[in-house]
């Protein structure tokens, strides 16, 4: 199991920070599936080194949280809110528009392991669904019309291009201080 | 109702959210007089800010609604272990999302709450553990933490006193379990999120490494900051009495304008926030039910009303569109506010696929240690998913009913409750819906949203 | 036997009863001080408690105080008001006050274990016909006393993984388990083994070990003891034998000093399976693996069956008139053993006596575990010194013997279960001697010994040993041995009878009525009913000095590290 350099070193300043090493354990997990994109055995035995722990006490937590995983997602995953407020604004229609766009089903990865469905539980952006979030970004109020849209740019791999349902988040990270896109819910149809 | 009559938001907390000119870098808060009250607090003892906390009544945000100066009270601080404050960012209540725009848009307000409250407790490390969903906010997290660090208002002798609290932000990796104090506390840890039994596992008392332990939410941590500033007898002024400050509510659902809104506490009822403030519902909808605190709050059917008597011994006769948006407000209703988000169902909804929906949430989410939770949740997952799927039995609904009373009150920890509210609400309420699933003639309600 | 200071009692409410309970203990172990159960599952009194299982609900209250004065709030009539906890509460995570009131049997309580127990056997694979645990299964029982008695289930159960090998002696069905995590919390605590865990989570939770480990360690049979249910099972015992067929019998480990309390089940005089019985003095409820297979011993192919008389087959009697014959008169050495019980120590002891015998006695040692398995792979050493047969801490080696036999010292040599060549002495040292074996296996020395008398190894036999506590604990005959096997308290008793013109019975109560005569000795006074089902504590005053291998153990500290007190 070979990693960067980076990531050893981001993992060893990760540890001190807890009074105790296990505390680390999620976090260093983080860090390996960034980069390797899954948590193979291997990994679970050399973290489980690293932390003076045993590798049963890692595969638990692997297995425990869904977003943890034994085996990759695909190179572009695409997660869609499946909980209640999300249902009753469409999410499922715009789980099956994208799941028919991409060509994979929800929960697998595709032949090729370019795209992967994840319905996944609330993701905590409730009133602008449905949500759908692509990789580290959220998208906002993806109905089945814009999920049709968003499967497009995806394939042409022009995302960045979606301005019009990109959530506020993009361009909160930047140096200058960002104009919110659009004041929430006050001016919306 | 006319928009002079649109009930006023009352941004406290979210005083810049939807500012264009402010960011949330350092430079911003500073220029709205920020970390002014972490220097003031400095200079007071601890036991006096907490003295203020608890005088202004301050309720808990994450759901629970238990007043944080009383928490902090129950702080062990003779054991000589060193003390720990949480922040509780793993927002994972269906329904809510007030945190995610506090941390993302202001959060330096959180490491500033979060600072004055370690320091009232006297804590030795502080964490605030996100959820993993959160990629952007743990990023804004831990550069707001290292802009506040630089300037010395986190991290080692904090502004210069001999007070020093180091700041972690902790991922999270997607379980709601991770919401609960301890099943978070058992995370931090290291290990599988089950929660703890209390007694004798009180987090004040044994807590994080069985540490006295504080776990705050977001919105309560924030709070403490703005407690500072006013005094706690002025703040317990907003609001009403026992429900004291602003809350952040999330409307979410068949509405037209859904979105998070900030009103003192019983400023409104739950009527003007869905028809006045979020605009109504969407064109030839009519109102079918509402839940009023996350989808583990017990549901309210439009047509239903809500008689008894206060604890003050006034009476009270509500529709659903009256009933207050504070604690004691929805309480009174046979529900609970919860974390505010406010979800609303309007007459294109099938019930029995609404709760299917909800209960596949909490069968996937049970962390599976206790026996009626593990087996229930997933037992009733099954049910709903047969009657959705066209294959309802007559007995289903008692079914579901008896199960959900088997659970509540036997489990570790409230997931249980979570759990059966839902599904003891659901069907008391609409029990003819559930009931008209079984009948071949009934059984396909009209072109409904699919909900699972 | 629940071992807590019973000084302190303190009287507690029970389904409106007051009665007397030590303070603090357990609610759970409280109420079966009493006669009434609490079901549970994932309590054990001897690990963590988990709590989930939820099974001990129960209603409980306590005596309510003033909040402002302290002062305890009383009801018109004068008694303790009392604040009854709004849910139940679990038994188990709940330690016994004063003034305390539980109700066991109430509405509440009963919906709950009917409740409790609904959901246990929701995805619980109909098994029992094929199931090793039936007729033990804390399932069927309760299921039985408490539950609903009719299934309301109607969907598809779960499908989890069936007989999987977790470990060389464990088998794991995972759909039997009902995630009690009683074995992860035992590997973790007691055996120190952190190997077991729950993969997967929600109703999907599976017990596993890491992919290319196992449960291997020597307490992994514990698991399967301690599992309320048939997901862990002892491969070795799969499927031999129904467990309400088994006569149960108490006996001692003999593996180590440790004297670990067990229980021997039989069925028509064969043995099929030891397990540890409770001893919370001794060895809490656990064994070693490697105890646990000693029964196989009785029927292994070396097995001694009959008496031999220059390696040829002969009678009892023959044998006997030879052992005299080659006894009387001669310069006799005796050879004994810390595996022989303390009866058969004290006899041989009388025996040396009554023919002024040179005593010999080696020890057996190993590797000490600090759990069950001391570094004294004998379980009577002590009594050994006890008896008086040896009055100096026995090495592990015979040099005394060899330098005896070289210097032509011996005439004849009476050996107890001990197999000299393996002890380093050579065989041509024996050839000028009389050797005279008694025991239960054949080994090298018996096959050049002149007379071979059979005898019953100590599941076929009854007596006591001392353990490394100094603690005396006795044992039961669970199977009878081969025909004409006898005991070696009745073959001593014979010799010294013959030898000594003595009038010794072979019973065990006269033969303790002489042990307990002896005014200087710790057993003054006993007699063996005092100890047949718990052991009792001999002083140990006289050997305080003695250079005893044992290292800090499970319920064990080595006198030389303890204060005297």
């Amino acid at each position: 199991m070979e990693l960067t350099k980076e990531t050893l070193q981001k993992i060893d300043d990760v540890i001190p920070r807890y009074p105790d090493k296990r505390s680390a354990v999620l976090m260093v997990i983080h860090l390996i599936q960034d980069e390797l994109g899954s948590i193979s055995d291997e990994s679970c035995e050399w973290i489980a080194e690293k932390l003076e722990i045993q590798p049963i006490n890692v595969k638990e937590l692997i297995t425990f949280y869904p977003m943890l995983r034994e085996t990759p997602w695909g190179k572009t995953h695409v997660r869609v809110c499946r909980t209640l407020p999300c249902a009753l604004r469409g999410s499922y229609a715009t789980c099956q528009k994208l799941e028919k766009k991409l060509g994979v089903k929800e929960g697998h990865v595709r032949e090729d392991g370019e795209y992967s469905i994840e319905f996944m539980e609330c993701l905590a952006d409730c009133g602008e669904g449905p949500v759908v979030m692509v990789d580290e970004d959220t998208f906002e109020n993806i109905d089945e019309k814009k999920a049709e849209q968003l499967a497009e740019l995806m394939l042409k791999g022009k995302l960045e291009n979606s301005a019009d349902f990109v959530s506020y988040e993009k361009g909160l990270l930047s140096e200058t201080p960002a104009k919110a896109k659009k004041p929430s819910a006050k001016s919306k149809k | 109702m006319t928009t002079n009559d649109l009930p006023k938001e009352r941004r406290i907390i979210l005083k810049h959210a939807d500012d264009p000119n402010y960011s949330n870098r350092l430079s911003c808060y500073l220029r709205e007089g920020g970390y002014e009250m972490l220097r003031k607090s400095l200079t007071m003892k601890p036991d006096e800010i907490g003295a203020e906390v608890l005088k202004s009544g301050v309720r808990g945000r994450g759901g629970a609604g238990f007043p944080a100066g009383m928490k902090w009270k129950f702080l062990d601080r003779k054991s000589g272990k060193p003390i720990y404050l949480i922040c509780n960012a793993d927002e994972s209540e269906p329904g809510t999302f007030k945190d995610r725009q506090i941390m993302h848009k202001d959060p330096h307000q959180l490491i500033e709450g979060m600072m004055i409250a370690a320091y009232a407790i006297q804590a030795k490390q502080a964490f605030i553990y996100i959820r993993a969903e959160f990629f952007e906010g743990a990023r804004i997290l831990e550069r707001a933490i290292a802009e506040a660090k630089e300037k010395g208002f986190c991290g080692d002798k904090i502004l210069g006193s001999d007070y020093s609290c180091d700041l972690v932000v902790h991922r999270g990796a997607g379980a709601y379990i991770c919401g609960e104090e301890t099943g978070l506390i058992e995370s931090l840890e290291g290990k599988r999120p089950n929660p703890r039994i209390k007694p004798p596992y009180f987090p004040a008392v044994l807590g994080l490494y069985q540490c006295p332990t504080i776990v705050n939410n977001v919105e309560t941590l924030c709070n403490v900051k703005h407690i500072m500033e006013i005094g706690g007898d002025e703040f317990a002024k907003i609001g009403k009495p026992n429900n004291t400050g602003t809350r952040i509510w999330c409307v979410s659902g068949q509405v037209k304008k859904p979105g998070y809104y900030e009103f003192e506490c019983g400023a409104l009822t739950l009527g003007e926030m869905i028809f006045d403030v979020c605009g109504g519902l969407l064109p030839g909808r009519s109102l079918k039910a509402v839940i009023p605190g996350g989808s583990s709050a017990k549901i309210l059917r439009a047509d239903e009303r809500f008689v008894g008597k206060h604890k003050d011994g006034t009476d009270f006769d509500w529709g659903i569109e009256d009933v207050p948006l504070d604690f004691d407000g929805p309480m009174a209703a046979g529900s609970m506010s919860g974390s505010g988000g406010i979800i609303v169902m309007d007459d294109t909804v099938d019930i029995v696929e609404a709760m299917a929906n909800v209960n596949a949430f909490y069968a996937h989410e049970s962390c599976g240690q206790c026996t009626p939770c593990r087996e229930g949740c997933l037992w009733m997952k099954k049910i709903t998913k047969r009657m959705c799927d066209g294959e309802a039995r007559e007995e289903d609904p008692d079914m579901l009913l008896s199960i959900a009373n088997q659970i509540e009150g036997r489990t570790i920890c409230a997931f249980g409750e979570a759990a059966a509210w839902p599904t003891q609400s659901f069907i008391t309420k609409f029990r003819d819906e559930f009931a008209n699933k079984s009948n071949p003639a009934t059984k396909k309600g009209k072109n409904s949203l699919q909900l699972i | 036997m629940i071992s807590k200071a019973i000084n302190d009692q303190v009287t507690i409410n029970l389904d409106g009863k007051d009665v007397e309970v030590p303070n603090g203990i357990n609610l759970v172990d409280a109420v079966a001080l009493h006669g009434k159960e609490i079901p549970h599952y994932c309590y054990h009194p001897q690990l963590s408690v988990a709590g989930n299982c939820r099974m001990c609900l129960i209603e409980m209250g306590t005596p309510m105080r003033d909040r402002g004065t302290g002062e305890a709030i009383l009801e018109e009539d004068g008694s303790p008001k009392i604040g009854w906890v709004p849910k139940p509460v679990i038994g188990c995570g709940t330690n016994v006050t004063p003034g305390m009131h539980v109700k066991t049997e109430s509405e509440v309580v009963t919906g709950c274990r009917e409740g409790i127990m609904e959901f246990l056997l929701v995805n619980h694979p109909l098994d029992c016909p094929i199931c090793d645990q039936a007729g033990e299964c804390r399932l069927q029982e309760f299921a039985t006393d408490y539950g609903r008695g009719y299934s309301r289930y109607k969907e598809r159960k779960n499908v989890k993984p069936k007989r999987t090998r977790l470990g060389p002696r464990v088998t794991l069905d995972d759909e039997r388990c009902i995630l009690c995590s009683r074995c992860i919390r035992f590997s973790q605590e007691v055996a120190n083994d952190d190997v077991l865990g729950f993969v997967d989570r929600g109703s999907f939770s599976t017990l596993t070990c890491f992919p290319g480990k196992e449960l291997a360690n020597n307490y992994s049979l514990n698991t399967v003891d301690i599992c309320p249910v048939g997901a862990l099972t002892s491969t070795d015992f799969r499927f031999k034998m129904r467990v309400w067929f088994l006569k149960e019998s108490l006996s001692i480990c003999p593996e180590s000093s440790a004297g670990c309390n067990t229980i021997v089940s039989s069925r028509e005089g064969q043995i099929h399976r030891i397990t540890p019985r409770r001893n919370d003095l001794v060895n809490d409820s656990w064994m070693t693996d490697s105890g646990r297979v000693l029964y196989k011993q009785l029927e292994s192919g070396d097995r001694l069956k009959f008496p031999l008389v220059d390696q040829q087959k002969s009678s009892l009697e023959d044998a006997l008139n030879a052992t005299v014959a080659s006894l009387r008169g001669k310069k006799i050495g005796i050879v004994g053993s810390c595996k022989s019980s303390l009866e058969e120590q004290f006899l041989l002891n009388r025996l040396a006596k009554e023919v002024k015998a040179k005593k010999y006695l080696r020890g057996h040692f190993g590797e000490d575990d600090g759990i069950l398995l001391s570094s004294d792979r004998t379980p009577n050493l002590r009594g050994a010194l006890i008896s008086g047969f040896a009055s100096s801490y026995p090495k592990d080696h015979l040099n005394l013997l060899v330098q005896a036999l070289k210097k032509n010292q011996l005439e004849t040599l009476l050996v107890v279960g001990e197999d000299l060549i393996d002890s380093n002495l050579e065989a041509e040292l024996l050839s000028g001697v009389q050797v005279i074996y008694l025991g239960t296996h054949e080994n090298s020395t018996s096959r050049l010994a002149q007379v071979n008398i059979p005898t019953l190894a100590c599941f076929e036999k009854t007596g006591s040993f001392v353990n490394r506590s100094f603690f005396l604990q006795g044992f039961q005959q669970a199977v009878p041995g081969p025909a004409g096997v006898l005991p070696d308290i009745n073959i001593l008793g014979r010799l010294i009878n013959e030898l000594g013109n003595g009038e010794l019975s072979s019973d065990i109560n006269s033969i303790w009525k002489m042990m307990a005569r002896a005014t200087s000795s710790p057993l003054k006074g006993l007699s063996f009913s005092d100890f047949k089902k718990e052991g009792i504590q001999l002083d140990s005053s006289n050997w305080s000095d003695f250079p005893f291998v044992e290292k800090k153990a499970l319920h064990f500290e080595p006198f030389a590290d303890s204060e005297s007190d």
